[in-house]
This record gives C-alpha cells, sequence and structure tokens, in this order.
C-alpha cells in the first residue's frame, strides 16, 4: 500500500494532500477537500453524477484515482460560479426548471460547460449526444436540453457583445 | 466500493515502465485509461498489487498516417479518434466504432490500446481491428515485437503479451481503392455494451467482393472472425441473397451466452442484422458512398 503527497489546483486554487493510492478522486473531493457538490450516484462507472473536469475534459472521477490528478487543474460544481454571480448554465437549469431533485444538476453543468466550449452553437441532438453520459431520473432530459441551449444563446449574446 | 491497497507506481518514460513491469512481474498491472481496471478493482474483481500508471507517456499518444498504415499510439484516447481528421477521412469503420464505445465522459478517459489489451469480446474495438486485419505493436525487456491481430485474442481477458511487454501502438493498413467498412451495434442504451455488434471490410471488384474481414462484438467468449460468414462473400458478385447467406452464417458460427442483454436466439439473430446492415454499409462506401 502506497501513500503519496499530490498537488493539484482545485478550482483555480492549489492544495496539497497525502492519499492512500486506492482514493479514487471522487472521495478525495467530497471527503478530504469537503467539496460534496460532486455527487456519487452509482457503482458502476454509469451515472454521471461524479463529473468534474480534469484539465479541461469531463471524466467521471469516481473512476480516476486521486493520485492521477497529479497536477492537474480540477474543477467542480463549486467553482463555476465566478465570483459569486451564477454561470448562464446555472442560470439556464433555474430559468429553465432543468432540475428536480437536483441529484444529477452538477455533473450535468460540467459535461455542459465542456460541450459548450468545444460547440458554442449546437443543435439539439448534438446537446443530446454530449450529455449522454450523464444519467437523470427525474426530468426526462428534455428541460436540461432547454437549459443548455439557453445558456448557449447567452453565451453567444455575451460574446458577441464584446 | 473502494479497490484493495496497492502500490502506484507513476513512470515518465517507456524505458522507466517496462522495468518497473520487469522488476514487479505478474504482481503488477498497466493503468491505462482506467475505464476497465478501476472497475474491476472497486467490485475487487481485480486485486493487485501494484499498479504501472502509464498515463504521463504522452509520446504514446498519436493517430498518423505512415506510409502504408494508420499508427495509433496506445494511449490516444477514445475522444482523439473521433477528432482525427484521417480517421473520419479514410477509417469509416473506426470511425463508426469509436463513435459507440461506451458514452462520451468514459471515451475522454478511456484508451485504444487499453481497450484492445484488455481482451474483452464485449469491447467494440477487437472486432474492428480483426475486421481491418491490424498489428499490435508490443514492446518488452528484449525489444519490440509485432502480433497479428488474428492470434492476439487467445482468451477471455488474455492476450499474446507476456507479463512484461506493454502494447505501444495498433496498425491499420490504409484501405486499398474500392475498400469500404462500416460497424453497426445495437445497445440497449447509450454507454452500455453490445448486445451484439458486426465490424465488415471489404473490398470491391466491380459487383464482385474482391476480400472481406468480418469481426463480432458480445457474442462470443472470445473476440471472434466470422470466417463462414466472410466464405460466403468472397468471389460473390454481391446481391441481396449473398449478404442474408453472410448474415446467416455468422448467426450461426457465433457462440453467444443469456444473458441480461437477452437470449441465445435473440441474440443470433440480432447478429445476423447487424452483419448484413454492415455489409450494405461497407458496400455502399466501397463505391464512393456515405
Ligand atoms: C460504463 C462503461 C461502459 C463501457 N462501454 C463500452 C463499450 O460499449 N464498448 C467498449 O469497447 N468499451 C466499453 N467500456 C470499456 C472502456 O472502453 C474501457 O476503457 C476499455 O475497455 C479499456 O481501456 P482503458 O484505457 O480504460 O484500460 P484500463 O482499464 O486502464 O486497462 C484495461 C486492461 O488492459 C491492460 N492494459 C491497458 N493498456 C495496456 C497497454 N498499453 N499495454 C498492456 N496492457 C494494457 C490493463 O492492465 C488492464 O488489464 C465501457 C466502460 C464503462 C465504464
Ligand atoms: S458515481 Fe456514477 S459514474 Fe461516477
Ligand atoms: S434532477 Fe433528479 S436525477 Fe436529474
Amino acid at each position: 500500500m502506497s501513500e503519496h503527497e499530490v498537488t493539484l489546483t482545485i478550482n483555480g486554487e492549489s492544495v496539497t494532500r497525502s492519499v492512500e493510492a486506492r482514493t479514487l478522486l471522487v472521495h478525495f473531493i467530497r471527503e478530504d477537500l469537503s467539496l460534496t457538490g460532486t455527487h456519487i450516484g452509482c457503482d458502476t462507472t454509469s451515472c454521471g453524477a461524479c463529473t468534474v473536469l480534469m484539465n479541461g475534459k469531463p471524466v467521471k472521477s469516481c473512476t480516476v484515482f486521486a493520485v492521477q490528478a497529479e497536477g492537474a487543474a480540477v474543477e467542480t460544481i463549486e467553482g463555476v460560479a465566478a465570483g459569486g454571480e451564477l454561470h448562464p448554465l446555472q442560470e439556464g437549469f433555474w430559468e429553465k426548471h432543468g432540475l428536480q431533485c437536483g441529484y444529477c444538476t452538477p455533473g450535468m453543468i460540467m459535461t455542459a460547460k465542456n460541450f459548450l466550449a468545444q460547440n458554442p452553437n449546437p443543435t439539439e441532438d448534438e446537446i443530446r449526444r454530449g450529455i449522454s453520459g450523464n444519467l437523470c431520473r427525474c426530468t426526462g432530459y428534455n428541460k436540461i436540453v432547454e437549459a443548455i441551449q439557453y445558456a448557449a444563446e447567452k453565451l453567444q449574446a455575451d460574446a458577441g457583445g464584446e | 466500493m473502494i479497490p484493495a491497497a496497492f502500490d502506484y507506481h507513476s513512470p515518465q518514460s517507456l524505458d522507466e515502465a517496462l522495468s518497473l513491469l520487469k522488476q514487479h512481474g505478474g504482481d503488477a498491472k498497466i493503468l491505462a485509461g482506467g475505464q476497465s481496471l478501476i472497475p474491476a478493482m472497486r467490485f475487487r474483481l481485480a486485486v493487485p498489487a501494484i499498479l504501472i500508471d502509464i498515463n504521463r507517456l504522452d509520446d504514446l499518444r498519436y493517430v498518423e498516417e505512415r506510409g502504408d498504415h494508420l499508427a495509433i499510439g496506445a494511449m490516444t484516447r477514445e475522444h482523439s479518434l473521433e477528432d482525427s481528421s484521417a480517421v473520419r477521412s479514410s477509417y469509416a469503420l473506426l470511425y463508426d466504432t469509436a463513435v459507440v464505445v461506451a458514452d462520451p465522459l468514459v471515451r475522454n478517459q478511456a484508451t485504444v490500446g487499453g481497450n484492445i489489451a484488455h481482451a474483452d469480446p464485449a469491447n467494440d474495438h477487437p472486432a474492428t481491428m480483426l475486421a481491418y486485419g491490424a498489428t499490435v505493436v508490443a514492446k518488452g525487456p528484449n525489444g519490440e515485437r509485432t502480433i497479428g491481430i488474428d492470434d492476439f485474442f487467445t482468451g477471455l481477458f488474455e492476450n499474446a503479451m507476456t507479463d512484461d511487454e506493454i502494447l505501444t501502438e495498433i496498425r491499420i493498413p490504409k484501405p486499398a481503392a474500392h475498400t469500404g467498412g462500416a460497424y453497426t451495434k445495437l445497445e440497449r442504451k447509450v454507454g452500455d455494451y453490445a448486445i451484439s455488434a458486426a465490424a465488415v471490410q471489404l473490398r470491391l471488384d466491380g459487383d464482385t467482393v474482391a476480400a472481406a474481414r468480418i469481426g463480432l462484438t458480445n457474442v462470443s467468449p472470445v473476440p471472434m472472425r466470422a470466417k463462414a460468414a466472410e466464405a460466403e462473400l468472397v468471389g460473390k458478385s454481391i446481391s441481396d441473397a449473398v449478404i442474408e447467406a453472410a448474415g446467416k452464417a455468422a448467426a450461426a458460427e457465433c457462440d453467444p451466452s443469456p444473458d441480461l442483454r437477452g437470449g441465445v436466439d435473440y441474440k443470433r439473430d440480432v447478429t445476423r442484422v447487424m452483419v448484413k446492415r454492415s455489409i450494405q454499409k461497407a458496400v455502399a462506401r466501397a463505391k464512393g458512398g456515405k
């Protein structure tokens, strides 16, 4: 069994902790860093509730070891509202009722954030494919798609306005 | 669940990884994308004493055409295949496959090398690489060797590499003129393994099938080629009857197990349909269609 010192940035802030090699990134984030916005919804790498951005890419943090994040920039839902102001995605989920219980929401937002960075002007079909690794048991997805469309339009308008 | 404890190494070069592997022999496992290995460790189906994480080996991440083949570095993430212009333009069978492996989040981590090395008949790349007649490059303490894909899969989760070797590259022959390929997969939902899937790569000489290779997914204990189905095609002028005969041959020669995804008869029939659809698409593509 090996113990390792890990240094990474979490939502822009550098942290160093000692972790057991077998510690999963999601447990490190929730238990060692006390950032409980990242959820755990399954044992089988199926649901995406644990999605975080690792060096900009959405990954299932229940299927990465914390030691593997050495030197990485990790972003969680707690880092999305810059300066306390809701991100257009968060606003979209609010305005379009993109959540019911909210369990899947942090993962959905992290996936959608990277997705919109890659596809600023997506079709509905592209959005549905983009979030197909994140499961929602409540909404039936339609409202989530509308929330992401809302954010895409807002981000486009903001970018165009500059 | 939490995996059993293990020692973790993160080598910075392939040579360092190989010497760690040599030192620890059968106690060590390579950690690539971790999308098969970590779930298995969480269920304690895999309990490796030592993990050698090769994610720092950026030299093993590339997709490039080299002379007569496409070379794919073992640590290439699945999503990079979707983004590759070479794959999009000339390797339709590979592109079809890459977009149906697991889900977009898993594809950000999972590697092409890991998908093949895992030798899981449920994985999508083995069938595709069998249809392409690909070559696997393995590196060990005594240097590099190539293994033809027909000799690579030796059992369920077993491949022809030794404990001290690392899969470094996959080579796909560049398709000749009038060649087409396609992958068709039936899955219960996005992110699930195939109920059955068929990879077809064929070359036409006019309307006659000059060459054909077919791989099947998740309908046998070891990734398999559908040789009887291939034999129904080669030398024949393509027609609905020939395609149906190939589909029927594949249904007869596969060896599925009943499980949550269906019973044996159902899976055989799905295999027939997947093979037919892949042939139809491959033929259309060989003739210059999409
Ligand atoms: C929810 C879910 C759904 C999935 N659905 C599909 C699907 O539909 N189709 C599909 O094809 N796959 C699917 N997968 C599997 C996924 O594609 C795996 O990532 C892939 O099979 C293994 O790749 P990896 O890089 O993650 O390898 P790892 O999990 O890191 O390794 C797998 C095995 O291969 C060995 N290995 C890896 N790389 C090397 C190497 N370079 N040299 C020697 N040995 C090596 C490891 O030691 C280990 O034994 C799914 C996975 C999940 C979690
Ligand atoms: S907790 Fe379900 S995929 Fe990570
Ligand atoms: S809102 Fe409940 S799971 Fe998505």
